[in-house]
């Protein structure tokens, strides 16, 4: 496990006992360092001591050449364990006197090296000059040293010094398991708060403060963090709250609403059905009609003209002109029954609903009229271009009514003029048909549109009163409006939207 | 030349007489024969009353749509279903100017579609016309060979 994955608590105490050892390490070196140095210089200032006094005391050994004398002075040197050798040259460089007895030569060297003291070898070696007082030379003292007493020294503080080291070490991770905890302590409460609040979504909990140092400002900011949180949680589930009741309240609204809607939509299907039925009443009705009524009509127009033709001259002219009568009131009629039959039609005929040219048509029918009245001349000004949605069939009724109209109420005028065009009404187009006519009193403009309504009668302009009532009739299935201006005298104008 | 009968499919009795008295004053004095009802046109064309006979086709059949019993829409249909009859010329002559029963009887394969005016005078003009239009001018199809 790298050290970074460390858990906090092992990791602060290894660095404290860490650094503990570093520290406890380099001053034991450098008080190593010193010691051996010292311990050299001690060592050579004693071995050179030694050397001095041996040396005075072998020059009467020397000068006599007593080398009896000059080993037992060297044999003195037994006391010292760590001397290994001891040698007196004579002013010749010869081997004078040896200690111990038989020393081999290797340790010994065979001429006296320059004055002076040095490790050498791993022993302290030194040749010390050997004169009287009048500086003559007499010889040389060699004195060689094993440097046992530095080790054993040097062991000892070793030994020491780990000892030392250990209990140090131990007592530094002792120390840093208590003192640790006062900074892991508060890290920790923090880690296991942020776990409780990250697994179980709870932000009413509180890490505990444990002092007032930067911890414990962190601990402070991650509580009010939390605190925050906490109320803006409570805020959200307010307002979730809300929100679900406000879905509640649409749901059930909506509800209401679907079920006002069925009912309607029921109520709707149920009047539909109705209608349906009315008007498939309405079309048997009108078929009868159409058959039935006919009939007797053309009984009675027919059986009058057998009476004015066979009995023509057994009935006086009153006679004759009675039959007549007779006979138009019933061609009459038929013309109602045709009339009111298409008006019937009209209603119940199914829509189709398809781009229509109105002026292409408006100018067909004009073609049409004056056709089949040839006699008149009537002036016409077909606007270009007006089309419109629509069904063409009943638009055709629609054109055909008013164009109609026009022409048979302009009959009696000097100049007649019939006008097709459009006009800009209420925001809207509306379509508009225009003469010099007769014109009508706006006093009566509500009533043109009824059927059977007539505001001339039959003398002056003949009509049943039907076409209007079928045309206002086409005109609101097309979802439009109808509505007429005029004078009496002055002409009309019939205005449609589709 | 011999132009042939004329059935006249009428139930209504006014009718039968004006339409008669508009053939004759028009001098067209083929025999017209009278059915009263669908029922009885069947009869006279199919010759189901007892199979005696097996009747001469007439020249032309006018046929009035709202009959008793059989209408004329199915009496048409019959005529035209079966071999014998299949290229009888067949007139429509009703009071109806709706135009399903247009579609129908065309659909249905009528010759011809003729509305009885109103006016007793322009009644005896299309009563003449068609009298000398189908019994005159039209060449008639050739009789169903017989078995």
């Amino acid at each position: 496990m790298a050290l970074r994955d460390w858990p906090i608590k092992q990791k602060m105490t290894a660095i404290l006992v860490l650094i503990s050892g570093l520290v406890l390490l380099l001053t034991s070196a450098a008080f190593a360092g010193y010691q051996y140095w010292y311990l050299r210089q001690a060592t050579r200032d004693a071995l050179s001591v030694r050397g001095r006094i041996i040396a005075a005391n072998s020059t009467a050994s020397l000068a006599f050449s007593n080398v009896a004398d000059a080993r037992e002075l060297l044999s003195a040197l037994r006391a010292d364990r760590h001397i290994v050798a001891a040698v007196l040259y004579d002013k010749g460089g010869n081997v004078f006197a040896a200690y111990p007895a038989g020393v081999a030569g290797d340790v010994v060297p065979a001429l006296p090296g320059p004055d002076g003291y040095r490790f050498e070898g791993g022993r302290l070696i030194g040749f010390q000059p050997v004169e009287e007082a009048g500086s003559q030379r007499l010889g040389t003292l060699y004195l060689a040293s094993d440097l046992e007493a530095i080790y054993d020294t040097f062991r000892l503080s070793g030994v020491i010094g780990l000892a030392v080291m250990a209990v140090a070490l131990l007592a530094a991770y002792l120390v840093s398991r208590v003192l640790q905890g006062t900074i892991s302590q508060p890290i920790l409460a923090l880690a296991e708060t942020a776990q409780v609040v990250s697994t179980r979504q709870d932000y009413s909990v509180r890490a505990p403060k444990l002092g007032e140092d930067e911890l414990g400002a962190l601990t402070d900011a991650f509580n009010q963090m939390l605190g925050r949180i906490e109320d803006q949680n409570r805020a959200l589930r307010a307002s979730q709250d809300e929100l679900q009741r406000y879905a509640n309240e649409l749901e059930q609204r909506v509800e209401a609403r679907t079920h006002e809607l069925q009912e309607r939509h029921e109520a709707l299907r149920r009047n539909a059905a109705e209608l349906l039925a009315a008007n498939s009443e309405l079309d048997a009705f009108a078929y009868s009609v159409s058959h039935d009524l006919r009939a007797p009509l053309r009984s009675i127009d027919g059986f009058s003209q057998v009476l004015l033709e066979d009995y023509a001259t057994k009935l006086d002219e009153s006679g004759q002109d009675s039959l007549r009568r007779v006979r138009a009131a019933s061609q009459r009629m038929g013309i109602l029954i045709d009339d009111l039959l298409k008006l019937a039609r009209v209603t119940r005929a199914e829509m189709r609903t398809e781009p229509v040219d109105l002026s292409d048509m408006a100018r067909d029918i004009v073609n049409e009229i004056q056709r089949t009245a040839p006699e008149r001349q009537v002036a016409c000004a077909i606007a270009p271009g007006l089309t419109a949605e629509g069904d063409a069939r009943l638009l055709r009724v629609v054109l055909d009514n008013l164009l109609r109209n026009s022409w048979k109420y302009t009959a009696k005028q000097p100049e007649p003029r019939v006008e097709f065009g459009s006009v800009e009404a209420n925001g809207g187009r509306a379509f508009m048909v225009r003469d010099n006519g007769a014109g009508f009193d706006m006093k009566y403009a509500d009533k043109l549109f009824g059927v059977f309504q007539r505001l001339h009668s039959a003398a002056d302009f003949e009509g049943t009163g039907v076409g209007l009532a079928t045309v206002r009739r086409i005109i609101n299935r097309h979802g439009g409006r109808i509505w007429a201006e005029g004078a009496v005298g002055q002409g009309a104008t019939f205005y449609f939207t589709l | 030349m011999n132009p042939g009968k004329i059935l006249l499919v009428e139930d209504n009795p006014d009718d039968v007489a004006l339409t008669l008295r508009a053939l004759k004053s028009h001098n067209i004095t083929n025999d017209v024969v009278v059915a009263p009802d669908g029922a009885q046109a069947l009869d006279y064309l199919f010759g189901t009353d007892g199979g005696k006979h097996a009747p001469e086709l007439p020249a032309v059949v006018l046929l009035d749509l709202k009959l008793p019993k059989v209408n004329g829409m199915e009496v048409l249909q019959r005529i035209r279903s079966e071999e014998s009859t299949r290229l009888l010329p067949v007139v429509i002559l009703t009071s109806s100017d709706e135009e399903r029963d247009v579609i129908e009887g065309y659909s249905l394969g009528a010759n011809s579609y003729v509305r009885k005016p109103v006016d007793f005078v322009e009644f005896t003009q299309a009563a003449k016309q068609l009298g000398l239009y189908w019994l005159l001018m039209n060449r008639a199809p050739p009789p169903p060979r017989r078995p």
